[in-house]
């Protein structure tokens, strides 16, 4: 059994190219090492030539550009800006309600929407295995995840505004009239609003993610651990869960990211400025303002050089601990 | 026993009752802007759920579609005209690269491939101002081939990640008795292997058309000029400079944005599902 389960553990286990000595040790049988070199250079050329012009260079400029005036003259004054700013962290604001500074609220929807939806999807993948129609179900929810971010704000909008919206009309309903408002307007609910909405259109990936990690896992697992009387609890932590590591790793960091870098629904659901007095605003709509400020005052630019790199920074945080951790085992 | 029977059914219809409702919950808001969209907006100004009176009308369809600025149907030609290109192009040269990094050894390969990998999770807000400024410097600023070329560099990293484990799982045999005849690199590349990567063409080339066809950020630094914006641009103009959201106007032009997506998505799942968890699953 603990063999077989190896077995599968390693047939799960995440790419190749991670793993100890790896690549394709096949290729050694391709011939003498460097043999038609020039023609070989076609291949990746291209591809080289256009990730180096317009994203490494560009990334190491931005990183340049955090770290010097509007003159060239290197400085910290733009980290200091940005951190000392309101606008990113807002400490009069704590503990409710927001504005509370963007890296605290993409903070937020980091705790809030991540663990909703990754359980969520989860529950909902155990639970469609045994339902007549599932792939509907799953379409249905899938759904967020093909819809462009854009419109999704502008659904969001609607679905939270007093009069066409559903939820402040449910809320009339259940006795609760003080949530029978326009939320996304207010800045007692802007934020929260967004998030719970977010929920809405992500939910799909970790319910297609999880929904294809349960049909990698042999049914004979379920059946023995059913004949010798395990309880469906234990079942799950010591079967399903540990066996579906690898999508819940990749699920956790895909969202991380998302969340991170979460935009369009904000833009077209508040618009720029992040909501009534910044209330719904995040790091990467900051970064465009300042963007924007920066076409008439360089300075700006700076500031918004600082904003992408912490933003990357905490991507690159999330993306590191994906990688050692699926190297790890 | 009996009862047994009797627990296994009832858990059978309150799974189903529950997964059943979700699905039905998670409709809602499309629901309401399809139902918004089709009717007049005096019929749903207090909540497009009042079903009395029901009169269905394209109306706000054909606003959209033929508004005078910023038309949907304007969007839509711009919108092609960028993510034509920005799939095909990254798809031959991700292509390529992938076929390099898979059979050919060269030193620090590994690292570089893993570099360009890493690549992947950047926020696009960390190349916006200087992408901006080289758009500037070539004269493409609000030119829709700066686009095309920034989703095509910014397709590269996960299209090369995909095809190389494709290639990777591909039998070496045919490959090695088109050398052994004589056949060259590139003729290999061409004749033998690119036929058999028309799968994983289309996993790649759906996710990457869509990915350009929802992005907004890019198109919004980039683009100024109302008749060569993308339709995702478009969207929020729709709403912008009215006291009152039309939202008969804004729901259409959401649906007619939406739309295309979810058609590729509807008619391609296979290939859409295989795409985006094929590297997650597949070592």
């Amino acid at each position: 059994m603990s063999e077989r389960l190896a077995g599968i553990r390693r047939s799960l286990r995440l790419p190749s190219f991670l793993r100890r000595g790896g690549g394709d040790r096949r290729t050694a049988r391709l011939g003498p090492r460097g043999r038609k070199t020039a023609a070989r250079v076609v291949f990746l050329a291209p591809a080289l030539v256009l990730v180096m012009f317009l994203v490494v260079y560009p990334v190491l400029q931005t990183v340049y550009l955090s770290f010097v005036t509007s003159q060239g003259t290197p400085t910290l004054g733009n980290y200091q800006g940005v951190l000392t700013d309101p606008t990113t962290v807002n400490p009069t604001g704590l503990p409710w309600p927001p504005p509370l500074g963007t890296l605290i609220h993409n903070a937020l929807w980091i705790a809030i929407h991540l663990p909703i939806s990754l359980f969520f999807g989860l529950w909902l993948a155990l639970i469609l295995r045994d339902v007549k129609g599932s792939s509907i179900v799953k379409s249905a929810i899938f759904l967020g995840m093909v819809t462009p971010m854009i419109v999704g704000g502008v659904i969001l909008r609607f679905l939270f505004e007093e009069g066409p919206g559903v939820v402040p009309a449910f809320f009339e309903t259940v006795g609760v009239p003080s949530l029978n408002k326009s939320w996304l307007v207010f800045r007692e609910t802007a934020l929260l609003g967004l998030i719970f909405g977010s929920v809405w259109l992500w939910t799909g990936f970790s319910l297609i993610v999880y929904s294809a990690g349960l049909t990698t896992i042999p049914k004979d697992y379920f059946e023995a651990a059913k004949i010798d009387g395990t309880p469906p609890h234990r079942m799950f932590f010591r079967i399903t869960f540990p066996l579906l590591r690898p999508m819940t790793l990749v699920i956790i960091t895909m969202t991380l990211l998302w969340e991170l870098k979460i935009f369009d629904i904000v833009y077209s659901a508040v618009g720029s400025t992040g909501g009534t007095r910044n209330s719904a605003d995040v790091l990467s709509l900051q970064m465009y303002r300042y963007f924007v400020a920066g076409a008439t005052n360089p300075g700006y630019y700076g500031l918004a050089a600082v904003v992408a790199t912490l933003l990357t920074l905490l991507t690159l945080v999330g993306t590191a601990w994906l990688f050692r951790k699926m190297v790890k085992r | 026993m009996k009862s047994k029977w009797r627990k296994i059914r009832m858990r059978t219809i309150v799974v189903h009752l529950l997964a059943w409702s979700v699905a039905l919950i998670w409709m809602i808001p499309f629901l309401g802007v399809l139902n918004t969209a089709t009717r007049p907006a005096s019929e749903v100004s207090f909540g497009w759920w009042q079903l009395n009176p029901y009169h269905p009308t394209l109306d706000n369809f054909i606003k959209a579609l033929t508004q005078p600025v910023f038309s949907i149907s304007k969007g839509y030609v711009n919108s092609l005209i960028i993510a034509v290109p920005a799939t095909l192009v990254p798809i031959f040269v991700a292509a390529l690269a992938g076929y390099g990094f898979c059979r050919f050894t060269f030193p620090m390969r590994d690292y570089l491939f893993l570099s360009i990998v890493l690549l992947m999770s950047v926020p696009a807000q960390m190349v916006a101002i200087p992408v901006f400024q080289i758009m500037v410097n070539l004269d493409l600023v609000d030119n829709q081939l700066s686009l095309i070329l920034v989703h095509t560099a910014w397709g590269l990293p996960w299209i090369i990640l995909f095809m190389r484990n494709f290639f990777t799982a591909l039998p070496l045999e045919v490959e090695e008795a088109a050398r052994v005849d004589g056949a060259s690199d590139l003729k290999i590349f061409f004749r033998i292997v690119l036929p058999m990567a028309i799968p994983a063409f289309a996993s790649a080339g759906i996710l990457q058309f869509m990915w350009v066809w929802n992005d907004f950020f890019f198109a919004l630094i980039l683009i100024y000029t109302a008749d060569k914006m993308p339709a995702t641009l478009l969207v929020p103009k729709l709403a912008a400079g009215q006291q009152l959201t039309d939202w008969g106007l804004l729901s259409a032009g959401s649906i007619l944005v939406l739309i295309v997506p979810l058609a590729l998505y509807v008619l391609l799942q296979k290939y859409y599902i295989r795409g985006m968890i094929g590297w997650t699953i597949k070592g």
